[in-house]
């Protein structure tokens, strides 16, 4: 029942990244066709257009969602391909806490530079 | 999941190239795993090197200047691919999941007849148009930058 919750949320995950995943590449990688979230120019990696989006609330909370959303998404999964391989209960639970706690410190550090960006 | 003492993963690791007559989407499900993989290891240092922005300008310019070679910038288009690849097949995943595209449940007489008929136009549907976005992207990442 847990597996199946788990497994739920990977693929609303995958939804909310899709959606989310997408406006960030479309923002970055296809800054030249539409320009989309780049005041400063069609250069997404410019200064300029970095600080203006670091600045914007909005765009704040969407790398937020994308941060957790796609750590979710990303470790649960490497967690599924590991866990085929048959390894014992013991290494499934070092697994486990590695990707609780690595996925929760990367969770925590993304979240802090983008807040931290806003006042830069 | 199930208990993978219960069901033995035979094959392993090696399951993922081939074990049979396997259909093309079994070979769309090892690049899955495969771009996922990936694309989770980029994302990884993605969080760190984007995290330079919130020390500065300085900081930012120095990183960006560190991952601005052409080893970096072919990585860079190769993670766009898997992503593109990843984000298009994982609809194509979930809809057959929720059993879209699927085909009405069939009583099972011979000669048994395999629903990834039925499924196939969602497959070449979904692989045209991350092809769209690869070449969109491509010319935005190539011809722009």
């Amino acid at each position: 029942m847990r597996e199946t919750k788990f497994w739920t949320w990977h693929l609303l995950a995958g939804c909310a990244i899709l959606i989310l995943g997408s406006l960030h590449m479309i923002t970055m990688h296809l800054d030249g066709v539409l320009g989309l979230f780049n005041p400063a120019g069609p250069h997404a990696l410019d200064w300029a257009n970095v600080a203006a989006r670091a600045k914007q609330t909005a765009y704040v909370v969407i790398y937020i969602l994308l941060l957790g959303t796609a750590l979710f998404h990303g470790f649960y999964g490497l967690r599924n391909i590991v866990f085929e391989l048959g390894i014992g209960k013991g290494a499934r639970s070092f697994v486990n806490a590695v990707l609780v706690i690595g996925g929760l410190a990367l969770f925590a550090f993304g979240t802090w530079a983008a807040v931290a960006a806003q006042a830069v | 999941m199930a208990d993978p003492k219960k069901y033995d993963n035979r094959l392993g690791l090696k399951g993922w190239w081939g074990g049979g007559r396997w259909g093309f989407e079994r070979y769309l499900y090892t690049l899955h795993r495969l771009t996922g993989l990936g694309v989770l290891s980029y994302f990884v240092l993605h969080i760190f090197v984007t995290s330079s922005r919130a020390f500065g300008s300085v900081a930012w310019e120095q990183w960006m200047g560190t991952v601005a070679g052409p080893f970096f910038r072919v990585g860079e288009f190769l993670v766009v691919l898997a992503f593109i690849f990843h984000a298009f097949n994982g609809v194509r995943l979930i809809l057959i999941e929720l059993g879209f595209a699927v085909g009405p449940a069939e009583e099972p007489i011979y000669p048994y007849k395999t629903s990834l008929n039925t499924q196939r136009p969602l497959m070449i549907a979904m692989m045209f148009l991350a092809g769209v976005a690869v070449i969109v992207t491509g010319y935005d990442f190539w011809m722009l930058h």
